[in-house]
C-alpha cells in the first residue's frame, strides 16, 4: 500500500510525441490515492494523451514516444521491466465511446476475469459487486444473458465501467465518459463515481467544465499541451491564478 | 435538356447493368435446358449416386465425381485456410507497415498466377515429389489441394483481413486497457467479432477451390472411381466437363450439361450462404 502521503501517480517533466510533433510540454502533476482529478481544457489540450500516458495505452501507437518520468507508487511506468499488461489491469480505463464487446452483459463484465482464471463463483460473485458499483445492476440483474449491445449508450457506458472495476483496478481512468449520454445516465455515472473513490483513485476527463465542478476534488486546467494549473475545485473555480484558467472555467472561450 | 440527358444516361447504364444480368440468365436457362433431359430420363438419383461413367454405354452416374470434387475441396481447406487465417491475422494484427505493403500485393499477385500455370508447377513439381516420397502415381487428391490450397489463399486472406480491419478499434482498445495481452484480445475478441466475415472467407475460397478446373486437370489423375487414399487419382465435377467436352455429342453432351447443372447448385448454394453469414452481425 505504502505511506498514505505518497502520491499515486507523480509525473515528472513528462513530454509526448506523435513523430516530431511535441504535443505535451514537460508536465509535473501528481496524484493523490482516492481523490477525483478533473482536467479540464479545450480540444488539442493533451488530456487524452495524458491519459492515454498513464496506462501506455499510447504505446499502441507506433509513432507516439514520451520524454520524463510517470511513476506509480515509487516506480517508473516506462521501466524496462515493467509488464504493461499488469499496468493496465492496475491503472484501468472508460473510453468517450461505450465499447461493449460482442458478448452477453455477463461476459462483458466477466471477461477480463475469465483471462485472469477466476473461479466460476468468484465471477458471478465479482460481477454483481462490479455492476452494483457502476450503477447498473438493478437495471440488468434479470437479463444478463443478453447481449451487451442491446443496452442503451448510458447502461452501456455502466457496463464499461463495470467491466474495468471487476479487475479492482487502483487507478481509473475516465476519457470524458459522459459526452454522448443523456442526464440521468450522466447523473448515474457521476453518483457511482463518487462513491467509489474510497476504494480507487480515479482521474476523469470531464466532457464540460460543469462536471468538473461537480465531481472533482482538485481540478488541473490544460491547454494546448501545458498544465497551466492544478488546485482544490474550490480555488480553480473561484479564484484561479491564472488567467487563462479565469478565462476557461467562467466560459471564455473552450 | 438536363432531364433529357439525365434520363439518356440513366438509360444506358441500366442497359448495361441489364446485360451482365442477362448474361447469367442466359447461361442459367442454357445449361438447364440442355441439361436437364437427361436428368429426367435416368432419374436424379441415379445420375447424382451413380457409380459408373461410361458414356459410350450410356451410363452416367457421377458420384465419383461428386467425391472427387468435395475431397480435393476439403483437402484444399485443410491446407489452406489455417494457413490463410494466420497470415490474415499477421498482416492486420502483427505486421509492421513496410512488410505489410510487401505481403499484401505479394498475395494479390498470387490470385494473378493463370491456373494453367498453376497447374503446370504442380505436375511438374509436387507431383514427382508425391510419387517420389509418398508412393502411387502421384497425381492424386494430394496434389490437387496442395495447388488448391495455394489457390484459395489470396480469397481467405483478404476477406479475413478485411474483416479483422473493419472491427472498430474499441474493441481492440477495451480489451488491451484491460490487461490483456496481444495473443489474448485476438483470440478471445477480435476472431469472435470477426467470425463472420471469417466464416464467409472460408466459404468464398472453398467456391473457388470446387469451381477450379485447368489446374486440377493436370495434377488430379482424372480417373472415374472412388479413392481409397489421398495419394489416389480422382476426377472432379469440373475437369470431367474439361476433359470430355471436345468429342462429346447427343446424350453425352447433355450429361455434361447435367454435371455442370450440380457444380452450378453447389456453388449458388456456397456462395448463397457465404453472404447470408457476412451479411449476418
Amino acid at each position: 500500500m505504502g505511506d498514505i502521503s505518497q502520491p499515486k501517480f507523480e509525473i515528472r517533466d513528462l513530454k509526448a510525441y506523435y513523430s516530431d510533433r511535441e504535443v505535451i510540454h514537460g508536465i509535473n502533476l501528481e496524484i493523490n490515492k482516492n481523490e477525483i482529478l478533473s482536467l479540464i481544457g479545450p480540444a488539442n489540450s493533451g488530456i487524452t494523451t495524458l491519459l492515454r500516458t498513464l496506462n501506455r495505452l499510447c504505446d499502441l501507437n507506433p509513432e507516439s514516444r514520451q520524454e520524463g518520468e510517470v511513476v506509480l507508487d515509487g516506480k517508473n511506468i516506462f521501466d524496462h521491466d515493467i509488464v504493461v499488461t499488469q499496468l493496465r489491469r492496475r491503472v484501468g480505463m472508460v473510453f468517450d465511446v461505450p465499447t461493449p464487446l460482442p458478448l452477453s452483459i455477463f461476459d462483458n463484465v466477466a471477461y477480463g476475469l475469465k483471462i485472469i482464471k477466476m473461479s466460476k463463483a468468484d465471477t458471478a460473485n465479482q460481477v454483481e459487486q462490479a455492476l452494483r458499483m457502476s450503477a447498473l445492476w438493478e437495471e440488468v440483474k434479470d437479463r444478463l444473458s443478453t447481449p451487451g449491445m442491446s443496452l442503451s449508450g448510458g447502461q452501456q457506458q455502466r457496463l464499461c465501467m463495470a467491466r474495468v472495476l471487476a479487475l479492482e483496478p487502483e487507478v481509473v481512468l475516465l476519457d470524458r465518459p459522459c459526452s454522448g449520454l443523456d442526464p440521468i445516465s450522466t447523473a448515474r455515472i457521476e453518483e457511482s463515481l463518487m462513491e467509489i473513490k474510497e476504494k480507487y483513485t480515479i482521474v476523469i476527463a470531464p466532457h464540460n467544465v460543469q462536471q468538473a465542478a461537480r465531481i472533482s476534488d482538485r481540478v488541473g486546467f490544460m491547454l494546448l499541451g501545458d498544465l497551466i494549473e492544478v488546485d482544490t475545485k474550490e480555488l480553480i473555480f473561484s479564484d484561479p491564478r491564472d488567467q487563462r484558467t479565469s478565462d476557461y472555467v467562467t466560459g471564455r472561450f473552450g | 435538356m438536363n432531364s433529357n440527358s439525365e434520363k439518356l444516361s440513366h438509360a444506358v447504364f441500366f442497359a448495361l447493368a441489364l446485360s451482365s444480368i442477362s448474361a447469367l440468365v442466359l447461361i442459367t436457362v442454357f445449361i438447364l435446358v440442355q441439361g436437364a433431359p437427361i436428368i429426367a430420363e435416368i432419374g436424379l438419383f441415379k445420375f447424382v449416386f451413380g457409380m459408373t461413367w461410361a458414356p459410350l454405354k450410356g451410363e452416367f452416374g457421377i458420384f465419383p465425381m461428386i467425391v472427387g470434387s468435395v475431397s480435393a475441396t476439403i483437402g484444399a481447406a485443410i491446407l489452406g485456410v489455417p494457413i490463410g487465417i494466420c497470415c490474415a491475422i499477421f498482416l492486420a494484427e502483427f505486421a509492421p507497415p513496410l512488410m505489410r505493403n510487401i505481403f499484401r500485393p505479394a498475395i494479390q499477385l498470387l490470385a494473378g498466377i493463370p491456373s494453367v500455370v498453376y497447374g503446370f508447377w504442380g505436375l511438374i513439381f509436387i507431383v514427382p515429389s508425391i510419387r517420389d516420397h509418398l508412393g502411387g502415381p502421384g497425381l492424386s487428391i494430394l496434389a490437387g489441394s496442395i495447388i488448391l490450397a495455394i489457390m484459395i489463399l489470396p480469397t481467405v486472406i483478404s476477406i479475413t483481413e478485411v474483416s479483422i480491419l473493419a472491427l472498430p478499434s474499441s474493441y481492440k482498445e477495451g480489451a488491451l486497457a484491460l490487461g490483456l495481452n496481444r495473443w489474448q484480445t485476438i483470440s478471445s475478441v477480435i476472431l469472435p467479432a470477426a467470425k463472420s466475415g471469417i466464416i464467409a472467407a472460408v466459404i468464398l475460397g472453398i467456391g473457388r477451390a470446387i469451381g477450379e478446373t485447368m489446374a486440377v486437370i493436370m495434377v488430379l489423375g482424372n480417373a472415374v472411381a472412388l479413392p481409397e487414399s489421398v495419394l489416389d487419382p480422382v476426377r472432379t465435377l469440373t475437369t470431367n466437363i474439361g476433359i470430355e467436352m471436345g468429342y462429346a455429342v447427343g446424350a453425352h453432351r447433355q450429361a455434361l450439361f447435367a454435371t455442370g447443372i450440380v457444380l452450378f447448385v453447389i456453388i449458388m448454394v456456397l456462395n448463397t450462404t457465404a453472404q447470408y453469414i457476412a451479411r449476418r452481425k
